[in-house]
């Protein structure tokens, strides 16, 4: 079995951040035809101040979440420094107590996340949020793995099922948050929600990837 | 860009270092939060705490509004970014005196949720948050959704009236249902000439082509309902003030305030030729002028257009508009 070693695995989202910081403008420009065009500003204002609190700290992945969804939450505000921070903090917590995560937990770090967003937004699948990203990338993670693939494999699907799901997002209807105001002329634009969650869900795919490990007895 | 800033990142900490100097025998920082301003004379005794917030770049709102009989803190977001659910959990700590605290701020999706984290906050302290969501903005859904319109210029009103029942003594319930009444009495129409750009990201975030105007615009640009040819000021005041009137439905002989903000790039002198045609209009209803206000009160960065916001008054709201203030944006 494969698993992602929690320790010193927080340069994952140092990672994440790096990504968010250089889509900055893309994420801006999205935003601007549709909302007000300071997603990618202010996103990379709050991956930023917690990348330079991670950076050369040897922390574990959940102290790393833990880190940026405090940040997002207590310093960034906007709609995604909560819907993140609640993001961010419900993945720390659900990993905080294991050594090693392997599919199944990395799975309910995901489902937990998703219920964090839930809990305090009242989207849905299909509104035209960060939602349609997030949700059917733990969908094909989770048949993926249950499937019997590899936790390799279950994260390519994550990424596919992610940026599917972004780009679903383009004939959309807004139906929450500032472009649903818009009603039909919010439809023929991405929308920036998604688009940064599938910036985050690739990167923390590969960072995952680069750090699986065999499990010792199965080195044996 | 032809802007008076420094960088670009940090507008907001600039504008508030300057706001402070100027104002400092009114209202300070919070030493606790550099995103709070509080009024000097905050908690006082007896009194409900009124506090709102909102993101930056609306100046005079929401900071100017902080002061005697009005606002007794702020939460100060980023540029048209909702401020952290800790800063609105701040602010309220900062006016606490005990009767509580009502929080009056606009309906958007970023601020609901920031309140909603720092009622929950507030809760565990034992500290009471009630809430007035403004939702004045008659372009943003129909009249069957009006909860999910957007609050705009009509929050002044709000934060008036609020304060001024707060200040007579009012209880935490009371203070919040004038707030409700007041915001509820209003409705509010934007109309945009030009775009307006934020600092950080450089170049406008819409366009609106020479010749034509968006009605129904919203104070971060949201786009309008339709674009229209720009026609002339006194066509397009008869037309706003038309949209709202229409969505009011008031009973001829009714008495209104009217305020015509400015969105920040717009001159005072065309707000007044604005302001010739929506007069007319509301006098050719049948209905009676109170009090106008005209000027920059609600502003959108460097936009061009400008927002008109009808408030029906009876006796009560009329005498808290009455009430002496002192603060920043008010005369």
């Amino acid at each position: 079995m494969r698993h992602l070693p929690n320790g010193s695995s927080g340069d994952i989202v140092l990672g994440i951040a790096e990504r968010i910081i250089e889509n900055r403008a893309y994420l801006s420009e999205i935003d601007g035809k549709i909302g007000d065009g300071d997603h990618g500003v202010n996103m990379a204002k709050g991956f930023g101040i917690a990348a330079e609190r991670i950076r050369g700290k040897d922390m574990s992945l959940s102290a790393a979440f833990d880190l940026l969804g405090t940040v997002l939450m207590t310093e960034i505000g906007g709609s995604m420094g909560p819907l993140y921070g609640m993001m961010f903090t419900e993945f720390a917590e659900t990993i905080a107590g294991a050594a090693a995560i392997d599919a199944a937990l990395f799975a309910k770090m995901l489902t937990a996340g998703l219920g964090g967003i839930q809990a305090i937004g009242s989207a849905k699948v299909g509104d035209k949020t960060l939602l349609d990203a997030l949700a059917p990338a733990i969908t094909a993670f989770e048949a993926a793995i249950s499937a019997g693939r590899s936790f390799d494999q279950g994260l390519d699907a994550l990424v596919i099922a992610a940026e599917k799901g972004r780009d679903s997002t383009k004939d959309m209807v807004a139906k929450i948050g500032r472009a649903s105001r818009l009603g039909a002329r919010s439809a023929g634009v991405l929308d920036a929600g998604a688009s940064s969650c599938a910036v985050i869900l690739r990167e923390l795919a590969r960072g995952t990837k680069a750090r699986l490990a065999n499990d010792v007895e199965t080195v044996r | 860009m032809q802007r008076f800033i420094n960088n670009p990142d940090e507008v907001v900490e600039d504008t508030l270092r300057g706001f402070v100097k100027a104002h400092a025998d009114i209202l300070g920082v919070s030493p606790e939060n550099p995103r709070v301003v509080v009024a000097a004379s905050a908690p006082i005794a007896g009194k409900v705490g009124v506090i709102t917030g909102g993101g930056s770049g609306h100046e005079p709102a929401f900071i100017g509004y902080v002061g005697r009989n009005m606002l007794d803190a702020v939460a100060v977001g980023e540029l048209f970014s909702s401020p952290t659910a800790k800063s609105f959990f701040d602010a309220a700590k900062a006016v606490d005196a005990g009767k509580g605290v009502v929080c009056l701020y606009g309906n958007y999706a970023g601020d609901n949720m920031n309140v909603k984290m720092a009622i929950k906050l507030a809760a565990k302290q034992g500290l009471e948050i009630a809430t007035v969501v403004a939702n004045d903005d008659v372009c943003s859904a129909p009249p069957s959704e009006r909860g999910k319109r957007r609050g705009v210029a009509g929050e002044v009103f709000m934060w008036k009236c609020g304060g001024a029942r707060a200040a007579e003594g009012a209880s935490l319930e009371e203070v919040r249902a004038t707030a409700q009444k007041a915001i509820d009495h209003c409705r509010s129409i934007g109309v945009g000439l030009g775009p307006c750009t934020l600092p950080a990201v450089g170049h406008p975030n819409f366009v609106i082509e020479p010749g034509t105007m968006e009605v129904g615009i919203g104070h971060h640009g949201e786009p309008g309902v339709r674009i229209e040819p720009l026609r002339t000021a006194a066509e397009v005041g008869r037309d706003m003030a038309a949209t709202v009137l229409d969505d009011h439905d008031l009973p001829a002989g009714a008495h209104v305030a009217v305020l015509i903000s400015g969105l920040g790039a717009t001159p005072l002198n065309e707000l007044y030729i604005l302001n010739d045609a929506i007069e007319s209009e509301i006098a050719r209803r049948g209905l009676a002028i109170e009090r106008t206000y005209i000027g920059n009160y609600f502003t959108s960065l460097e936009m061009v257009g400008a927002t008109l916001t009808v408030m029906a008054v009876d006796d009560e709201l009329k005498r808290l508009l009455d009430m002496d203030v002192h603060c920043p944006a008010l005369p």
